[in-house]
């Protein structure tokens, strides 16, 4: 058995001591746990100081020292040690969900607290008697409930208070601003004509201790309902993080072990039996098995794997069980690296949300100002009682201006979306790649790989100079072993299948858009297109009628000759994908024009598009030019994008305004396209543009929704229907408004959960 | 009145001033020690300075439970953070040629700036 590799945590501290490695102790509760764990941390060659913070449960290590030998000492000592923000961690999502359900119920709490005071206050002054101060009983009355509005300010309301100020001193404004300075002003006022009635005009002796309390309430209330809200927009992600099973079954010494799956290193054998899931990405080494991933690329069907397939952590082993060797563990596995894309893109912006996060940056200030000008107005020109029209209004376009909604409008559908193309086997890169994919107009298809499996075989020999079918194909087979390209190999593989003979090749060349020549023995051969023959003087004859026959059945005819003389014509095809033809007919539903590129010959290319219902391709495109297409496409007005396998196509794709790369299964270079594949299906192409399209649509309903609830919100609250219809915004419904506003938004993102792509 | 108009014309020069004319105090040296606290509505310190053409870490402490402050954003370096309450996360940075870089939370509201200058010192 191979001895397994200790698979280390690379990070280091440096020599210096500057950058400290953090570490979270999750168990460590007591006072006497510090002294134990820094002890344990010392006592590790190469640490300079361990210093544990109890409150975080962190402990920061400088030194010279690698992150594992530091869990380590600290698991001998009794205690569970994590590299600090491990964003991937499960526990650390659980943690976190339990901290959003403690908070969740503080803000519950705050807000029967907040409104246990404001509702009966409000029914008070709506029904039963009046809000105003007139003789001295009436002061100690309300000077009571004053005082009572003010603890409740403090107890429920503390957090907006202190954020306020903070961010005031930090020179920036927020939310907190706003609710801290229109609860502040109305409680101020009303103070004021409580302690000072003789001051105030007789008309203008109310007080808002209501709207005060309401507020509050309503905000905490709105605030807890979001959380709840917010916690599904991320369903998805934590849908993929729980695909990772907690134990692994390890073979060590012969004994099979449940480890955790943070302890099974490199190299190591693990076995899965029928209905587990795989804890690392590996290597079958014995058994036989099929295996459902469609939870990580889409594919409905489960795939058969047996020794020497690769196999992915998260995947459902569903009928055998199987042996095999951990290839990539921890942050290495694809679903680790998918799950840290996915949270990239979640929070990443499309271009459109710029816009919103211009004016958030600019919004409190300017409501502020609003705020001030609106009771100026009232104040030089409104009718009686002047004062408490001016504060009131004052009050409410500070309290109704919501910069959240408008924050939020972006972020929230993109962190949905993102989720749910992931959840399709679609994989985005960015916010840009989003917005972009959701205006595509053209889609360049590689023929190769893309409509056809990729996997072309030879189907027929015509001997044009008689011989032998072996003999032939023996050479050709020679030949094309020096080649990598996938006709080469189909070429090869034909030979193989057939039991014969390769011999070795000299003085290979290929060349590109042409075909290889090279020399078998005594013989010269070349082996390639109409146009290599061509070059080289071959002389076709009625060969090439044959050859366009060949094409006509979406065959890709090879012309072979040796030492000068046309031997044969090898015909390889390619075969289409089943779902390749309902595919491209969803893309041209979704309005895209579809181009189909090839290096293949005019006749395959033209049989293979009519088959699946493309109308405009090109062939006899070599490698370069490929580019050359995508940029008189793009020169003509069109947004292009193009699709490869991501290896070959990497130039072309790259120029396209959104390259997608198709994956095959899930073995896929994650980081090479704009949006990646997992399927290697076309429907992939689609679910990502349809999904692109309703977030983005979702994203521009919020971002109007917002825009024009604050835009037609704010001047209502100021006032300015007043002179014409006599309306007058009451503080506690703009609070109300405010609360839903943002709740409208996330509920709105949240919609995009039940996006369903078309018929797939 | 007059004098209360006057009042108001000034408060609303002030906001101006406050929020958008003042030029904030030099930026915080990030040693490998500072923790940027992420509580009551804003990151502290919020100005931050690194030096060009080398790769930091900034390491971020979330205090809010609030989960508006859930995840910092360098929107454009497309870096983001998932911040879980009460641990430190680490942010990694590439090199970065110098310019000012801002980081938010997802709304904006937290917001602080990344430095990227030669220290005079």
């Amino acid at each position: 058995m191979n001895k397994p590799v200790e698979q280390k945590d690379t990070r280091q501290s440096d020599g210096g001591g500057s950058h400290p490695i953090y570490l979270n102790v999750i168990d460590a509760s007591c006072a006497s746990c510090v002294d134990k764990i820094e002890r344990a941390l010392k006592a590790v060659p190469g640490v300079k100081d361990a210093a544990m913070n109890l409150a975080q449960r962190s402990v920061a290590v400088t030194g010279h020292v690698e992150g594992s030998s530091l869990i380590k000492a600290i698991e001998s000592a009794g205690y569970t040690a994590k590299m600090a923000g491990d964003p991937s961690d499960r526990d650390s999502i659980d943690e976190q969900e339990k901290s959003d359900e403690v908070y969740y119920r503080r803000l519950l709490r705050e807000t029967w607290a907040a409104l246990s005071l404001g509702v009966p206050l409000m029914v008070y002054g709506l029904f039963i008697g009046e809000m105003s101060v007139n003789s001295p009983g009436q002061r100690l009355a309300w000077l009571s409930v004053g005082v009572a509005t003010l603890v409740v300010m403090y107890w429920a309301g503390k957090h907006f208070y202190v954020g306020a100020w903070k961010s005031f001193l930090n020179h920036s404004a927020n939310m907190d601003t706003l609710i801290a300075l229109g609860t502040g002003t109305a409680w101020i006022y009303s103070m004021f004509v409580v302690l000072f009635p003789d001051i105030v005009p007789e008309m203008a002796r109310h007080v808002y201790f209501e709207a005060t309390a309401m507020i509050i309430g309503l905000i905490n209330l709105g605030l807890a309902l979001e959380i709840r809200a917010r916690g599904k927009t991320s369903l998805a992600i934590k849908r993929l993080i729980g695909l990772q099973p907690k134990l692994a079954r390890v073979i060590r010494e012969g004994q099979e072990l449940d480890v955790a799956i943070e302890s099974v290193a490199l190299g190591e054998h693990l076995r899965v039996r029928p209905g587990e899931k795989l804890p690392v990405d590996g290597v079958v080494l014995e058994g036989h098995t099929t295996i459902d991933e469609s939870m990580l690329t889409g594919e409905p069907m489960p795939i058969e794997k047996g020794p020497g397939d690769t196999v992915v952590a998260g995947t459902i082993n569903r009928s055998g069980t199987v042996i095999f060797e951990a290839t990539k563990v921890g942050k290495d596995t694809a679903l680790a690296q998918i799950i840290q894309m996915v949270k990239r893109a979640q929070n990443s912006k499309p271009p459109i949300g710029r816009l919103a996060d211009v004016i958030s940056a600019y919004f409190v200030p300017v409501v502020m100002i609003i705020a001030v000008l609106s009771a100026l107005v009232w104040l030089n020109f409104g009718p009686e009682p002047r004062l408490a029209f001016a504060i009131v209004c004052a009050t409410t376009v500070l309290i109704i201006a919501c910069p959240c909604a408008l924050g939020l409008a972006t972020p929230m559908s993109v962190m949905v979306g993102v989720g749910k193309a992931a959840e399709a086997g679609v994989l985005i890169r960015n916010g840009e790649a989003l917005q972009t994919a959701s205006k595509l107009s053209a889609m360049v298809l590689d023929k190769t790989g893309t409509i056809t499996l990729g996997q072309p075989r030879v189907t027929e020999i015509e001997l044009v100079a008689g011989g032998l079918e072996e003999h032939v194909l023996s050479l050709a087979a020679s030949l094309e072993s020096g080649s990598e390209h996938p006709l080469a190999q189909s070429i090869v593989a034909s030979a193989k299948e057939r039991g014969i003979s390769i011999e070795k090749v000299e003085s290979f060349k290929a060349i590109a858009g042409h075909g290889v020549s090279g020399k078998v023995g005594a013989h010269e051969l070349l082996f390639g297109n109409e146009r290599l023959m061509n070059k080289h003087g071959i002389e076709l004859g009625d060969s090439v009628a044959k050859g366009q026959a060949m094409a006509a059945r979406a065959q890709t005819p090879m012309y072979f000759s040796v030492d000068g003389r046309l031997d044969a014509i090898i015909a390889v095809e390619d075969p289409i994908k089943e779902d390749s033809i309902s595919a491209i007919n969803r893309l041209k539903e979704d309005g895209v024009r579809i181009i189909m590129l090839t290096g293949d010959n005019r006749d395959t290319a033209k049989a293979v598009a009519q088959r699946v219902g493309i109308e405009e391709f090109y062939a006899e495109v070599l490698p370069g030019q490929k580019s050359e297409k995508i940029s008189e496409l793009q020169a003509r007005g069109e947004i292009v994008g193009m699709s490869g396998d991501g290896i070959n196509d990497a130039p072309a794709l790259a120029l396209a305004n959104v390259g997608f790369a198709i994956g095959t299964g899930t073995d896929v270079a994650i980081e090479s396209a704009d949006i990646t594949l997992m399927r290697g299906s076309l429907h992939g192409l689609a679910d990502a543009i349809e999904v692109s399209k309703a977030t983005m649509a979702n994203i521009k309903q919020n971002l109007v929704g917002a825009f024009i609830y604050n835009v037609a919100g704010v001047p209502v609250a100021a006032g300015v229907l007043y002179p014409f219809i006599g309306i007058l915004l009451n503080p506690v419904i703009a609070g109300a408004a405010m609360a839903f506003s943002s709740l409208t938004v996330v509920t709105n993102a949240n919609r995009l959960r039940l996006f369903k792509a078309s018929a797939a | 009145m007059m004098l209360v108009n006057v009042a108001g014309l000034i408060v609303i020069a002030l906001i101006v001033w406050w929020f958008w004319l003042y030029k904030p105090k030099a930026a915080s040296d990030i040693g490998g020690d500072t923790v940027i606290l992420v509580a009551n509505g804003t990151y502290d310190p919020a100005r931050l300075s690194i030096p060009p053409g080398k790769p930091a870490t900034l390491k971020f402490l979330r205090e809010d439970e609030s989960p508006c402050s859930a995840v910092v954003v360098f929107a454009d370096l497309d870096i983001s953070k998932d911040l879980p309450v009460g641990k430190v996360s680490e942010v990694t940075l590439p090199a970065l040629p110098s310019g000012e870089y801002p980081f938010t939370c997802q709304m904006q509201m937290y917001r602080g700036d990344l430095i990227v200058e030669e220290n005079e010192k």
